[in-house]
C-alpha cells in the first residue's frame, strides 16, 4: 500500500490555487490563463487584449512569490548549473510553446478542463516528448 | 476592475506554482522519469488545477449572453506540423531543465542567475518563433 506523501497534498493544493487563478482570469477577464502566450503576446507585441492586463498579470506571477516566501519556505529550484543545458531548454521552450500556441498553464490546465481536443493532444504530446527526453538523457547517455 | 481580476489570478498562479512544488526542477523532472525514482506529484497539481477549472467553464456556459471566450469553441482546432512540432519541442525543453513558463516567471525572484539565463534563453526562443512559423508555413501548406 502507497502512504500518502506531504508532497501530493501540497500539490493538490497549490494546484487548487492554479485552478482558482486560472478560474479567475477566465470569468473575470475572459480570457485563458497561459503564461506562455501572455508572456510571448507581450514580448511580440501580437497582443489583442488590453497590455495593461499582462504587465500586471506578469508582475504579479514574479513578485507574489517574492512576498510569500517571507513567510513560507519557498525551496529552491534545482536548476541545473549546466549553461548548455539552461540555454538549450530555455530555447527550446520558448519556441515549442509558441508554436504550439500554449504550455502546461495553457493547453494543460486551461485546456483539459474544457475538454479541448488540442489541450489534451499537446499535453499529452509534451509529456511524452519529456518523458523520452529524459529516459535518453539520463537513462541511456547519461548527460543530464 | 480587469486589472485587479489579473492582479489577483497572477499572484495566486505564482503562489500556487510555490506550494505545489511546481518550481521545483526535480519534482518535475521526477514526474517525467518514468525510469527512474518516479514522483506523481504534478499528476495531483495537474487535478487539483483542473477541478475550479471545468466549474469554471461551466459558469461560463450558462451566462449570457455568451462571453466571446466561449464561443471560441475547440471544435474549430486543428492539428497542424507547428502545432505538433510546437508540442514535442516544449515537451524535450520541458524535460531537460523541468522548467515550463509559468514556473520559470514565478521562480525569477528566487531562482538565481541560471533561472533568469532561462527566462532570457525561453523569450528568446518565443521572440524567433514568428519567422519559423512563417517558414513551416511557407515550406508545406497542410
Amino acid at each position: 500500500m502507497t502512504i500518502v506523501q506531504p508532497d501530493w497534498i501540497s500539490g493538490l493544493l497549490g494546484g487548487l490555487m492554479i485552478g482558482l487563478a486560472g478560474a479567475i482570469f477566465l470569468l473575470g477577464n475572459g480570457r485563458i490563463m497561459g503564461a506562455s502566450g501572455i508572456l510571448g503576446r507581450v514580448l511580440d507585441r501580437s497582443e489583442t487584449q488590453p497590455m495593461v492586463e499582462n504587465i500586471v498579470f506578469l508582475l504579479a506571477l514574479v513578485l507574489a512569490p517574492i512576498v510569500f516566501s517571507q513567510w513560507f519556505a519557498t525551496g529552491p529550484t534545482h536548476l541545473s548549473d549546466n549553461w548548455l543545458v539552461i540555454i538549450s531548454a530555455g530555447l527550446l521552450v520558448g519556441i515549442g510553446t509558441r508554436l504550439a500556441n500554449g504550455c502546461t498553464s495553457g493547453h494543460g490546465v486551461c485546456g483539459i478542463s474544457r475538454l479541448s481536443p488540442r489541450g489534451i493532444v499537446s499535453t499529452f504530446l509534451y509529456i511524452t516528448a519529456g518523458g523520452a527526453t529524459i529516459a535518453l538523457l539520463r537513462h541511456i547517455w547519461g548527460l543530464i | 476592475m480587469r486589472i485587479v481580476f489579473a492582479l489577483i489570478s497572477g499572484a495566486l498562479f505564482g503562489i500556487g506554482l510555490c506550494v505545489s512544488g511546481m518550481t521545483n526542477t526535480l519534482k518535475v523532472q521526477g514526474w517525467l522519469d518514468i525510469f527512474g525514482a518516479w514522483d506523481p506529484t504534478l499528476a495531483f497539481v495537474m487535478g487539483g488545477a483542473i477541478l475550479p477549472m471545468a466549474v469554471a467553464w461551466r459558469m461560463l456556459k450558462n451566462q449570457s449572453p455568451q462571453p466571446a471566450i466561449a464561443q471560441t469553441t475547440s471544435s474549430t482546432a486543428l492539428f497542424d506540423r507547428q502545432f505538433v512540432i510546437g508540442s514535442v519541442l516544449f515537451g524535450a525543453g520541458w524535460g531537460i531543465a523541468g522548467l515550463c513558463p509559468g514556473p520559470a516567471i514565478a521562480s525569477l525572484g528566487f531562482g538565481g542567475i541560471g533561472g533568469v539565463v532561462f527566462l532570457l534563453a525561453m523569450a528568446a526562443g518565443m521572440l524567433i518563433t514568428p519567422r519559423i512559423k512563417a517558414r513551416l508555413t511557407a515550406a508545406a501548406p497542410i
